[in-house]
Parts: C-alpha cells; structure tokens; sequence
C-alpha cells in the first residue's frame, strides 16, 4: 500500500514537471517579445541622448557613418513610404484579382494546381528576388525606359509585388469563399450577371478579410529588406512624389536597408551609429506593429457573420 | 410593336455590353493570377539557364574565390546546414511543447489567449527585427561573439517558433477527442496520453509545419546580417562559437560583384543550389500533409 503511494506520488511530480515545462516553453513567446522591446528601448534611449528626438524625426538627413554624421529619419521613412506605396499598386490589384479567381471563377482542378503554385512565390527568399530585380529586371524595363537608373524603386517593387501576391490572395481568397453561396444564388435570381454578382455582392460582403489582406500585405512591405536593399540601391533622399520618374526610376535608401548598411559596415558596438540601428528598428517595429494589428482589429470587428 | 422593338433591342444590346464586361473582368482575374506564377517560372528558367556552365561538383566542394573558375559555395553551404540544423533541434521541442500546453493544458484560459495573440503579433514582426534582438540581446547583454553559430541559430528559432507553434496547434487539434477520452477512460495520466495518442498522431502535421518554418529559415539574410555574420567566409564553421556564412549571405555579397562571371554565372549556381534545397524542403513537407490528409480521409 506504502509502496503504491510512493509510486502515484512519482506520477504526479512527473505530471507536474512536464506541465510546467511546457509553460515555460509556451511562455517563451512572451519572454521574446518582451525582449524586443526592451532592446529596442534601452538602446534607442541611449540614441536619444545623444541626437534628440526632434532632430531624429524632423531631420531631412540621413548619414550615419560619414561626416558630417546626421541622424535624420526622414528620408528612410520617405524610401520605406515610397517603396511601398508603389509596391501596393502592384500587389493589391493584382492580389485581389487573383483572389476573385480562385474563388469565384477557377473550378476545383484548377484551384488545387494555382493555390501551391502561388505559395511558391512567397516561399522564395527576398535575396533571390533582389538578384532578379537587379540582374534580369532592370536591364530589361530599361530598354523601354533609358532614363531607369541601375538601383531603382520600380524594379524593386515589382519582385515584392510578385511575393507578397499569396499574402494578399490567400487572405482575400478565405473571406470570399466564406461568404454563402445562398446569397449569389439570391443575386443570381435577380437575373445579374456574374461580374455583378462578384463585384457587387461577393466583394463587399468580404470586405473587411479583403481590406485586412490589404493591410497585412503592406506590413510585410515595410519590414522586407533584401530585395530593397539589393535594387533598391542605398541613396537616402527625400522622394517627392509629385515627380513620378523621380519617385519610381531612381534610387531610394528604406528604413530596413539603412539597416543593413549600417550591419555590413565595420561600425562598432559602442558608437552613436551601431545605437541609430535600435532607433530605426524601433520606427519599424512600431510601423508594422500598429498596422498588424489593426488590420487583426478590422478581422473581427467587422466581419460579417453567417 | 416599333416602340417595342427598340426598346428589346436597347435591351439585347445592354446584355452583350455586360457579357463583354464579364468577359473582360474574367480575363483579368486570370491574368491576375498567372502573373506571379509566369513572371516566376520565367525568372527561374532563366537563372537555371545562366547557371548551367557552372554548378558542378567543384562548386559545391570549392571555396569562395575572386577568381570566378575557383569560386565554390562549401562554407556558406555547411555554414547554412550547420545553423538550420540546431534550429530544427531548437524549435522543434520548444514549439511542440508550446503547443502542447496551449492544447492540452490550458483550454480556453485567459493565458492561452493571451499567449495566442502574443504569437500573432511575433509571426508579424519583421525579420530584421529579429536580427537587432539577436544582437542586443545574445551579443551585447550576452557578451557572446559576433556571426557565431549559436547566436545564428538562436536568432532564426526565436525567428520561426511562431510557424511552429501555430501549425503544432493544428495539428494537435485535428486529433479527435474520442481517442483522447479512450486512453483518458483507461487509467493513463494526461502526459502518457498525450505520448502515446496525441503526439503520434499529430506528427505528420507538426512535421509539415517544422519543414515549412526550417525551409524559410534557410533563405533568411536580413537577420543574419544584423546578428554580424560574415557576408563571405573561407572556412567551414567547425563548432558552436566558430563564426559562419550562409548560402543568402553568400548570395547578397555575390550579387554586388560587378563582373559579368559573377552576375550571369557564379550567382545563378549559388541561387540554383539554394532554391534547390529550399524548395525540395516544401516538397518533403507537402508530402507528409498529404499523408496526413490521407490519413485523416480513411476515418
């Protein structure tokens, strides 16, 4: 009888130690976000000694490793705003369009060839696709347009339109086929066409999925960084958007290959340029971060419930 | 009866005007979708084409050289091995134990939630941030080495943990109750349960989401950078703290290189042998969805 205690009692430290390291695992997640936080803050607070924070947001400069040293965020926000603004245009219509297809118009044969297929554009690393943009892109857009630059915007934009497409379509995709079908077949009784039926009930009843794919995407933009880097070229300017060949065929620094330039660098941990590194990553991180969750806010609250 | 027929041709002629306007859309929405995937293939016939003179054996096994004949990809392709290997043995436990708590210990808790949104939100950060947590925290709190092993390793789990975490979840949920309250309704603890009935179960779904997450590892570059590994390396890591590159590193400092061996040569082979692994990976881990599908299909 002792003998069966001792045994259960061993059982349940058992039970209990395995429960407890699985919190602990789960519990890592918080710990790693945590630690983002932290080391983006304590060492952006360093940085923000040293330039100030009005210099740093208002300043129209960017030069961290050669003098004069100036720490203005400014045009790497601009590169980042511009990179992504004309990958948008690129990604979103298409995405959409691609969405609607697969939901509406492509039959399950076709569906179950495109959908792996267009997952494979988002499995290609963002180095390979900068390699694209630069080597095979830009030679080619240039015999149509002799005033693109080596390093541009345009050809950039393009390959992370092509990547980003699943994001958008799988997204918009999952809120269109969650739409039921009862509400086409009403559409369809009132003797609309399809593309009617599509834009006008189909589209709008999944709007809010639709709209977050938008958003979601667009975050993506922001925190991609080889491709930008590799044909983006690393000029940092203030990018007026008024002017469209300056804003698409010239080159552009964003806020992730400023990073990098400051990574590949010899620049050591102990200077006011390795800490810019925590101030840009920190501008980054808070971009993507509200913009991530908004577009989970939009998810829910105005989905529509069948 | 003319009145009429002006009227019904007004209409014949209005539905020709929206059938071509579905036409139209329709042509769209298929352009739309072949864009990506053509532009795609045609890049990738391409890059292989290029390659083609160069990926032999030499390659793989020679080091890198400012001479485009001698260059080869051994360090940065042992270097990529080498670090996505300990990510697997990282992530692997962590992320399955993770999902087994939230699974199996913690249903519908307030920490569940709160542990679930916290993974959104992490699966959302991007990449280099990662690489700036990496190097503040196991560099310069740490006071570990610069573009060591380790540091690389440590920096892509925390990285893919969240794919990990997510697909174990699905997998662990799609193992029914049934069989949970069976072997519960036998006398076993909840840990031989999920030992013996829950975790085989789910093992082809958690491995499809491991090699999806372990593939995407594999063509990290900004992370690697940040964290200081070397864009070019002439030795083969030899250990835990020895400093390393990585085939996108390798890449990205190729892709400068401004002789045409190297952009239409040299570059294409590394790209070839990367895309190689990475997307034979994504086949291993749809053929192990399929099985479980399969599988799941019998019941």
């Amino acid at each position: 009888m002792e003998l069966d205690l001792h045994k259960q009692f061993r059982v349940d430290i058992k039970e209990h130690l395995v429960k407890f390291v699985f919190f602990s695992f789960a519990f890592l997640s918080v710990i790693t976000t945590v630690g983002i936080v932290v080391v983006l803050i304590t060492d952006s607070a360093i940085f923000f000694s040293e330039v100030s924070f009005f210099e740093f947001f208002t300043g129209t400069r960017w030069s961290p490793t050669i003098r004069p040293e100036e720490f203005g965020v400014l045009p790497l926000i601009s590169g980042t705003l511009t990179f992504t603004l004309v990958t948008s245009l690129i990604a979103i219509p298409t995405g959409l369009l691609a969405a609607i297809f697969l939901s509406e118009y492509a039959n399950e044969r076709v569906r179950s060839v495109l959908k792996p297929a267009l997952e494979v554009l988002a499995g290609i690393p963002t180095v390979v696709y900068g390699y694209f943009a630069l080597v095979y892109i830009t030679p080619m857009l240039k015999s149509f347009i002799p005033q693109l630059s080596t390093f541009n915007v345009l050809s950039a934009s393009i390959v992370v339109g092509i990547m980003i497409i699943p994001t958008i379509a799988s997204i918009s995709e999952d809120a269109m086929r969650a739409v039921p079908n009862t509400l086409r077949h009403a559409a369809f009784g009132l003797g609309v066409t399809k593309f009617q039926v599509t834009t006008s009930v189909v589209v709008p009843s999944a709007l809010s999925g639709i709209v977050s794919s938008f958003i979601l995407g667009i975050s993506r933009v922001i925190g991609e960084t080889m491709a930008v880097t590799i044909a983006g070229g690393n000029m940092s300017r203030m990018v007026n958007w008024l002017k469209p060949g300056e804003t698409l065929f010239e080159p552009v620094q964003t806020m992730t290959a400023a990073m990098v330039e400051i990574g590949v660098s010899d620049v050591t941990g102990d200077s006011v340029a390795y800490r810019s590194l925590f101030a840009v990553g920190l501008t980054l991180f808070a971009m993507t971060m509200v913009l991530n969750m908004v577009s989970a806010y939009i998810k829910r609250k105005y989905r529509e419930k069948y | 009866m003319a009145v009429k027929d002006i009227a019904s041709g007004a209409a014949e002629d209005n539905i020709r005007k929206e059938r071509i306007k579905g036409i139209v859309f329709q042509v769209f929405c298929v352009i739309a979708a072949l864009f990506g995937i053509v532009s795609l293939g045609a890049l990738l016939i391409y890059v292989i084409y290029e390659a083609a003179g160069w990926l032999d054996l030499e390659f793989i096994t020679n080091t890198p050289s400012r001479f485009a004949e001698k260059a080869g990809v051994r360090p940065p392709l042992l270097g990529s091995a080498f670090v996505i290997g300990l990510v697997a043995l990282f992530s692997l436990p962590l992320g399955v134990g993770s999902a087994i708590y939230l699974e199996e210990y913690s249903k519908q808790s307030f920490f569940r939630r709160f542990i679930e949104i916290n993974i959104a939100n992490l699966a959302g950060v991007p990449s280099i941030v990662y690489g700036l947590l990496g190097l503040g925290l196991f560099v310069s709190t740490f006071g570990m080495p610069h573009g060591i092993v380790l540091v690389g390793a440590f920096t892509l789990t925390l990285r893919v943990l969240p794919i990990v975490i997510v697909s174990s979840q699905e997998a662990i949920k799609a193992v029914p109750d049934l069989q949970r309250h069976a072997s519960l309704g036998l006398g076993t603890t909840r840990w031989q349960m999920i030992r013996t009935v829950v975790l085989p179960e789910a093992v082809p779904g958690i491995l499809t989401g491991t090699i999806i997450a372990l593939a995407n590892a594999m063509g990290e570059t900004a992370p690697l950078i940040m964290i200081g590994a070397a864009t070019t390396m002439f030795t083969s890591p030899h250990g835990l703290f020895s400093s390393f590159s990585a085939m996108p590193l390798q890449i990205y400092a190729w892709s400068d290189f401004p002789q045409s061996e190297f952009q239409h040569g040299v570059t294409p082979a590394a790209i070839v042998v990367l895309l190689i692994i990475i997307l034979s990976m994504n086949g291993i881990a749809v053929y192990f969805r399929n099985k479980f599908y399969q599988k799941k299909r019998q019941k």
